[in-house]
C-alpha cells in the first residue's frame, strides 16, 4: 500500500514536473539537441543538405542538429515510423516530393500523407535533361527530333521508379508528344555512371547532378521557373514551350501531434537558416534552388503539388 | 615533387594524431557486429566540420582504413563478419581461431591488410584518371553478367556439397526480392507486414545468419568457444611474416583483385574479397585445406578488402561516383566542404587531393602498429572471458549493432529470426555464405537484367545487348569456367590417381 502510494505521488511529480516543463518549453525551445533523421542514406542530395543546415542550425539556436539515418523502401521505412516518433519537436524528419505523394498513392506502405506535419520545404532540385559533352543532341529539340524519328529508341536513365525522375519523363513524353525509354537505377550515382559510360542517350537528372559533373556533362532544359545563376545558358523548359517546373523538393516533418507552437518555431528557425546569405551560396554551388514554404503556406502548398501529381500519377498507371 | 610536399603537409603532429585516433576509432568499430564503416564515417563527419578540409580527410580517411581492418576480428573470433567485406574471412580465420591459432590469424589479417592498403592507395595515386575510365565501361549488361560471375563462384568456394551451395544461394537470391522494388517500385514478399517493407538489410542477415548460430552451439556445447594454447606466445610476427611471405603472390594477386573490383561503383567489398579467396584457393596447391585453417585464405581476402578502400577512391575523386558505401558519405562530406571532383581534382584542388592520398597512406602504415596491438587485446579478451560472460556480450552487441544499422527494430526481428534458420540449415549442412551472397548479388543482377532487358529492347536487339560486348563475353566464359572447374579438376587428379602418381586428397563436390 505504501509502496504504490509512493508511486503514485512519484508518478503525480513526475506528471505536473512534464507539464510544467511542457509549459515552459514553447518559450525556450529548443532547449537541447533536435535529433534530425533522414529517411535515406548517407552521402545523398538529402543528406547533404541537411548537413550544410547543421552548422546554422547550431549558430541560431545554441543546439545542436544531429544527423541520423534511416534508409530503405525509397524513404517508406523512415516515414512509416514517423508517426510512433515523440511529438515533442525533438525529432523531425526529412520530406521529399513526390515520395511522400506518390509512394501510398493506390497501395499501403505504412504511412498516409497526413501522417506527415511538413512544417517547412527549404529547397529544390530542378528536372533536367543532361547529356555528355559529345552528345550529338545539341538542344532539346533535336533529342525530340530523334525521340519522334524512332518512338522509344531513345534511352534516358533516371533514379528510380515513380520517382521524381520517373514522374518528370512521363510528363514532358506528354507534353512533347514523344515515346522514349525511361530506365531506371538505383540512386542518381548510378544513373549517372549509365549516362557517363555511353549505355544511355541521356539522363533525366537535376542541376545539382550538372554542377557536379559540369566537365562532362551538359543540360539541354532544366524544369525551373527561372534559369538557374549557375547554368546562365541553359534554357527552361517554359521558354521551350513545355509548361514543366518541378523536381526534387526537400522538406522537414514532425509527428502528427506535434505542438501547432512548436511546428511554428520550427518552422522559423528553419526560415531563418534559408536566409542566410552563406547557406543561400552554398546550396547554389551544389547546384540547389532555395525555396521557402513556412509552416502558414505548406497547406497551400501540398495541395498544389497534390494537383499535380495527382494528374501525373494516373498517367503512370498508379492510380485509376 | 609536388607530391612530397603534400605528403610532408599530411605528417603534422596534429594530423598525424587525427589519423592515429582515425584509425584506432575505425579498428574497434570495425571488429563490433553491426557498426560498419559507412556509419563508422557518417558518425564522424559532423566532428570534421570543425576541422580544416586537410585534417577533415585525413581523419575519414583514417576511421575508414581502420573499420575495414576491424572488420576481420570478428571474422576470426566470432566467426561474424564484422562488415560484408570481411565474410570471406570466416572460411578460414574462424578454423584457425577454432584449433588455437586466432593470435597468428589476426597477425597475419594485419600483415595482409597493410600489403592490401598500399597496394589500393598507390593505385589511386597513380593510375587514378586511366582506372577511373575502366568504371564507366561496365554498364547494367555487365553488371549483371558480374552478378552471376559471383554467384558462379559458389561452387568454388562451397564446402561440402555443390548443389546444397546452390540452393542456399536460390534462397538469398529469394530474400533479396522483399521490400520494395527499385526498378518497378513494387511491394514484394513483405506479406503486408511493415516489418519486411525496408527489405532485408545485408549487415542484419549477416549478423543473424553467422553470429547467431556460433551462440547458440556455445549454449548448447560444454566446449570452451577456442582452444587455448598454454604458453603464452605473444603476436607471433614472425610466423605470420613467414606465411606472408611464402604467400607474396597470393597477397599481391589479392590486392590487385581487389583494387580491381573496387574501381566498379556497386561491386564493393564483398565480392572483391570473394573472388580473391577462390583465385587463392585456385591457384594453390594444397587447395582442399583451404576453408579448413589455411593461412592463406585470411591473407587472400584481407588483402582484398584493405585494396578496396584506395581503388574505391579512384571513381570517387575522378567521376563523382562513390565506389562504396563509405566513399558516398566522404564524397558527401567533401561537397560540404566545399571541395569539387573532376579534372580541378590534380590541378586547382591538388593540394587537398595529395593530403588525402598521403594520409591514407599514412592510416594505411598505422595498421601495422596498432592492429597488432589491439588485435592482441581482442584476442586476449576473447580466449579469457568465461563463457557465461561472452555470451550474453556477444548477443548484446549482434542486438545494438543490427538496431544501429538503420534505427530499425524490424532489422532486428529479421536478424533474430535469420538466424534460427541459419542454425537449422546449417544442421542440414547448408553454409551462410551462398545464402549471403544471393542476397547482396540477387539486386545487382535484378536490376542489371531489367536495365539491359529495355536498353535491348530500346535498341531492337536483346542478343547483341546481352552477348555483344566483350567484357560481357569475358565474364561470361570466367562464369563457365568457374562452374565447370571442380569438375575438370577432380577429372585432372582421377587420370593422375590411375597414373599411379601421388595420392590426391580427393575434393570432387559431392
Amino acid at each position: 500500500m505504501r509502496i504504490s502510494l509512493s508511486i503514485g505521488l512519484a508518478a503525480g511529480l513526475g506528471l505536473s514536473l512534464v507539464s510544467a516543463l511542457t509549459m515552459a518549453q514553447t518559450d525556450d525551445f529548443p532547449s537541447k539537441d533536435i535529433q534530425y533523421v533522414i529517411p535515406f542514406g548517407p552521402g545523398g542530395e538529402s543528406d547533404i543538405s541537411a548537413r550544410l543546415q547543421q552548422k546554422y542550425f547550431e549558430e541560431i539556436t545554441g543546439e545542436q542538429l544531429i544527423v541520423q539515418y534511416m534508409p530503405g523502401g525509397g524513404g517508406a521505412v523512415g516515414w512509416s515510423q514517423l508517426s510512433g516518433m515523440p511529438a515533442d519537436g525533438y525529432t523531425i524528419m526529412g520530406s521529399n516530393l513526390p515520395h511522400i505523394i506518390l509512394k501510398p498513392m493506390g497501395k499501403d506502405v505504412g504511412f498516409q500523407l497526413e501522417d506527415l506535419s511538413n512544417f517547412h520545404y527549404f529547397h529544390y532540385s530542378p528536372d533536367a535533361i543532361l547529356v555528355r559533352n559529345d552528345s550529338p543532341h545539341q538542344t532539346l529539340d533535336d533529342l525530340i527530333e530523334a525521340a519522334k524519328a524512332a518512338p522509344g529508341a531513345v534511352t534516358l536513365s533516371g533514379s528510380g521508379t515513380y520517382s521524381a525522375n520517373d514522374v518528370a519523363n512521363t510528363r514532358f513524353q506528354q507534353l512533347a508528344d514523344v515515346t522514349t525509354t525511361y530506365i531506371p537505377f538505383k540512386g542518381t550515382g548510378a544513373a549517372v555512371t549509365a549516362l557517363l559510360g555511353g549505355q544511355v542517350q541521356a539522363e533525366w537528372g537535376y542541376t545539382t547532378v550538372a554542377a557536379n559533373h559540369h566537365d562532362k556533362v551538359r543540360m539541354l532544359a532544366v524544369a525551373s521557373e527561372e534559369r538557374h545563376p549557375m547554368f546562365p545558358d541553359v534554357p527552361t523548359f517554359r521558354e521551350l514551350g513545355y509548361d514543366m517546373v518541378g523536381g526534387a523538393y526537400r522538406g522537414m516533418a514532425v509527428p502528427e501531434g506535434t505542438p501547432d507552437d512548436i511546428q511554428q518555431k520550427l518552422s522559423d528557425i528553419f526560415q531563418q537558416i534559408n536566409q542566410h546569405p552563406e547557406f543561400q551560396q552554398e546550396m547554389q554551388d551544389l547546384g540547389f534552388v532555395l525555396l521557402d514554404i513556412p509552416l502558414d503556406e505548406m497547406d497551400a502548398f501540398m495541395a498544389e503539388q497534390m494537383d499535380v501529381y495527382e494528374a501525373t500519377a494516373r498517367e503512370l498507371g498508379l492510380i485509376d | 615533387m609536388e607530391i612530397l610536399s603534400h605528403a610532408l603537409g599530411a605528417l603534422s603532429p596534429m594530423n598525424l594524431g587525427l589519423a592515429l585516433l582515425g584509425v584506432a576509432a575505425g579498428i574497434i568499430i570495425g571488429a563490433l557486429p553491426g557498426l560498419s564503416a559507412t556509419m563508422a564515417v557518417a558518425v564522424l563527419v559532423p566532428v570534421t566540420f570543425g576541422m580544416t578540409p586537410e585534417s577533415a580527410l585525413i581523419m575519414l580517411g583514417a576511421i575508414y582504413t581502420g573499420a575495414i581492418y576491424g572488420g576481420s576480428y570478428s571474422a576470426i573470433l566470432v566467426n561474424t563478419p564484422g562488415t560484408p567485406s570481411a565474410i570471406a574471412t570466416t572460411f578460414d580465420g574462424f578454423p584457425m581461431a577454432k584449433r588455437g591459432d586466432g593470435d597468428l590469424a589476426v597477425t597475419l589479417s594485419t600483415l595482409a591488410s597493410v600489403v592490401g592498403g598500399l597496394v589500393g592507395v598507390l593505385a589511386l595515386l597513380t593510375l587514378a584518371p586511366l582506372l577511373a575510365q575502366v568504371a564507366l565501361s561496365f554498364g547494367p549488361v555487365e553488371y549483371f553478367w558480374l552478378a552471376i560471375f559471383g554467384l558462379t563462384l559458389i561452387s568454388a568456394l562451397s564446402e561440402g556439397s555443390t548443389l546444397k551451395g546452390f540452393m542456399g544461394a536460390g534462397f538469398g537470391l529469394l530474400l533479396s526480392t522483399v521490400g520494395v522494388a527499385v526498378v518497378g517500385g513494387d511491394i514484394r514478399y513483405t506479406f503486408g507486414s511493415q516489418v519486411m517493407l525496408g527489405g532485408i538489410e545485408t549487415v542484419s542477415a549477416l549478423i543473424g545468419l553467422y553470429c547467431i548460430p556460433v551462440l547458440i552451439d556455445l549454449v548448447a556445447t560444454p566446449e570452451s568457444h577456442l582452444k587455448v594454447n598454454e604458453e603464452p606466445r605473444g603476436i607471433r610476427l614472425r610466423e605470420g611474416l613467414k606465411h606472408a611471405w611464402v604467400g607474396k603472390l597470393n597477397l599481391l594477386r589479392s590486392a590487385t583483385i581487389g583494387t580491381g573490383v573496387a574501381i566498379l561503383p556497386g561491386a564493393g567489398g564483398s565480392i572483391a574479397s570473394l573472388v580473391s579467396y577462390s583465385e587463392a584457393r585456385r591457384a594453390a596447391k594444397d587447395s582442399s585445406s583451404f576453408g579448413k585453417g589455411n593461412p592463406q585464405g585470411v591473407l587472400a581476402t584481407e588483402s582484398a578488402n584493405n585494396a578496396t578502400v584506395g581503388g574505391g577512391f579512384i571513381p570517387t575523386l575522378v567521376l563523382g561516383i562513390p565506389g562504396t558505401p563509405p566513399d558516398a558519405v566522404i564524397l558527401g562530406a567533401l561537397l560540404v566542404q566545399g571541395f569539387r571532383t573532376g579534372p580541378e581534382l590534380f590541378t586547382t584542388n591538388a593540394s587537398i587531393t595529395y593530403t588525402f592520398i598521403a594520409g591514407l597512406f599514412i592510416a594505411t602504415c598505422l595498421l601495422l602498429p596498432l592492429g597488432l596491438l589491439i588485435g592482441r587485446y581482442a584476442f586476449k579478451f576473447i580466449i579469457t572471458i568465461p563463457k557465461a560472460l561472452l555470451v550474453p556480450t556477444i548477443a548484446f552487441m549482434t542486438v545494438i549493432g543490427t538496431y544501429a544499422i538503420r534505427n530499425s527494430v524490424s532489422d532486428v526481428i529479421i536478424m533474430l529470426t535469420l538466424g534460427v534458420v541459419g542454425w537449422l540449415l546449417n544442421r542440414y549442412g547448408f553454409k551462410p555464405s551462398p545464402i549471403v551472397l544471393g542476397l547482396i548479388l540477387g539486386p545487382i543482377a535484378e536490376q542489371g537484367f531489367v536495365q539491359g532487358f529495355l536498353m535491348g529492347r530500346a535498341s531492337g536487339s536483346y542478343a547483341m545487348m546481352f552477348f555483344g560486348g566483350p567484357i560481357s563475353l569475358t565474364i561470361i566464359a570466367l562464369s563457365i569456367l568457374s562452374v565447370f572447374y571442380p569438375i575438370i579438376k577432380a577429372r585432372r587428379a582421377q587420370r593422375r590417381h590411375q597414373n599411379g602418381a601421388d595420392d590426391p586428397q580427393q575434393e570432387i563436390s559431392s
